[in-house]
C-alpha cells in the first residue's frame, strides 16, 4: 500500500491554510512558504516561457507533486517515492476544497482552514485511493 | 419548448400557462448564493438567534410564495383542512420541489400533542455548510424551518418550526429534524373537526 507522508495546501501569498501530516506546526509554516519561493523561482528560471512551475520533486526518499490552481492556490503532497495517480489525488483534494471550503460562508478566504466536512471528505478520498496517510 | 408548429401567441401575459419551469438549478450556484446569503446576514447581526431569525423571515417568505404555486400547479386550487393533510403536503409535495426528494420521514411528537417533526439525514442547504465550533447550536437549516413556517401559516396553520441537530450513535454527521409546534387554535379547530 502507497503511503502518502504528507499534505499542504498554501494560499496566493503563501502562508499554510491546510497540512496534514505529522511534522510540528512552526516547521510545516517554514516549509510551505520555503516551497512557495522556490515555485516561484522555478518560473524565473525556466528556459522556456510561460513556464507554471515546478510540478514534480523527485528524491532519493520521497517524491513531492504539486499543483497549482489558476488562482494561485497550491496543493502539494509529499509521498513515497513512485507513486501513482497523485496528479489525479490532488485534482480531487481541489474538487473538495471547492465544494466543502470555498461553498461554506464561516471560510474567510485566504485563512486556515477549519471546516469539518473537508476533513472528512479527505479522509474518505485518501481511503478509497488505498492510499496511507501516514506521518513521517 | 423545442416544437416544430408556431408558438402561440398570447395577447395578454396573464392567458398564458403556468409552465412547469426547468426542473434542476445548478447545486453549486444556490450553495454560493445560500453561502452569500449567510454572509450578508452576519454582517448586519450581533448575535446567532439574530442570525437564524433573519434567515428564517428569508425563508418565510419563500415559503408563502411556494404555497400559492403550487397550490395552484399541483393541486388543482384545492386547500388542505386538515392537520395531516398540510403535513404530508410538506413533507412529500413541497419537498420534492425544492429540494428533488421528499423528506426522509414524518413523525408525531411522543411528549406533547402539538409537536411534529420531519427529519432528514442531511438538509441540502447545509451539504456544504461546516459549522464552527464556537457557533453553538446555530444551524443554517433556519432557513428550511422559514420556509416550512411560511407554508403551515399562509395555509391557515400558525406554528412555530424551528430546526436543530440531533446526534445519532454510530454516525459522525448529527441528523437534522425540523420541529413543528402547533398554536393552540389549530389544535382546537382539529379536535372540532374530529
Amino acid at each position: 500500500m502507497a503511503a502518502i507522508y504528507s499534505l499542504y495546501i498554501i494560499n496566493k501569498s503563501g502562508g499554510l491554510i491546510f497540512y496534514k501530516g505529522r511534522m510540528d506546526t512552526n516547521d510545516s509554516l517554514r516549509v510551505a512558504s520555503l516551497w512557495h519561493s522556490m515555485h516561484a523561482i522555478s518560473q524565473q528560471l525556466s528556459p522556456t516561457t510561460g513556464c507554471s512551475g515546478i510540478e514534480l520533486l523527485e528524491a532519493d526518499t520521497f517524491d513531492l507533486h504539486c499543483f497549482q490552481s489558476l488562482t494561485g492556490t497550491k496543493f502539494f503532497v509529499v509521498c513515497e517515492p513512485g507513486t501513482q495517480h497523485m496528479e489525479a489525488l490532488l485534482k480531487v483534494v481541489y474538487e473538495l476544497y471547492t465544494d466543502y471550503v470555498l461553498k461554506n460562508p464561516f471560510y474567510e478566504m485566504e485563512m486556515p482552514i477549519r471546516c469539518e466536512l473537508f476533513d472528512i471528505n479527505l479522509t474518505q478520498a485518501v481511503q478509497k485511493d488505498r492510499v496511507a496517510l501516514l506521518g513521517r | 419548448m423545442i416544437g416544430t408548429g408556431k408558438i402561440k401567441q398570447y395577447a395578454n401575459v396573464l392567458d398564458k400557462p403556468l409552465g412547469k419551469g426547468k426542473q434542476e438549478v445548478s447545486l453549486s450556484a444556490f450553495a454560493f448564493l445560500f453561502s452569500e446569503l449567510v454572509q450578508y446576514n452576519q454582517t448586519q447581526v450581533d448575535n446567532i438567534s439574530e442570525l437564524e431569525t433573519r434567515l428564517e423571515d428569508a425563508g418565510y417568505a419563500v415559503g408563502a410564495r411556494v404555497l400559492e404555486l403550487l397550490c395552484h400547479r399541483d393541486k388543482g386550487n384545492r386547500r388542505e383542512t386538515r392537520l395531516l393533510g398540510i403535513l404530508s403536503f410538506v413533507h412529500s409535495t413541497v419537498w420534492k420541489v425544492l429540494f428533488g426528494k421528499v423528506a426522509d420521514s414524518l413523525e408525531k411528537g411522543t411528549e406533547h400533542e402539538d409537536e411534529y417533526m420531519i427529519s432528514e439525514k442531511e438538509l441540502l442547504v447545509n451539504r456544504f455548510i461546516s459549522i464552527p465550533k464556537d457557533m453553538g447550536t446555530f444551524h443554517c437549516g433556519a432557513f428550511v424551518a422559514g420556509i416550512v413556517k411560511g407554508v403551515l401559516e399562509n395555509a391557515g396553520f400558525p406554528a412555530v418550526v424551528t430546526a436543530h441537530f440531533v446526534p445519532v450513535e454510530g454516525q459522525q454527521r448529527p441528523r437534522t429534524t425540523i420541529l413543528i409546534k402547533f398554536a393552540e387554535e389549530v389544535l382546537r379547530r382539529e379536535a372540532r373537526l374530529g
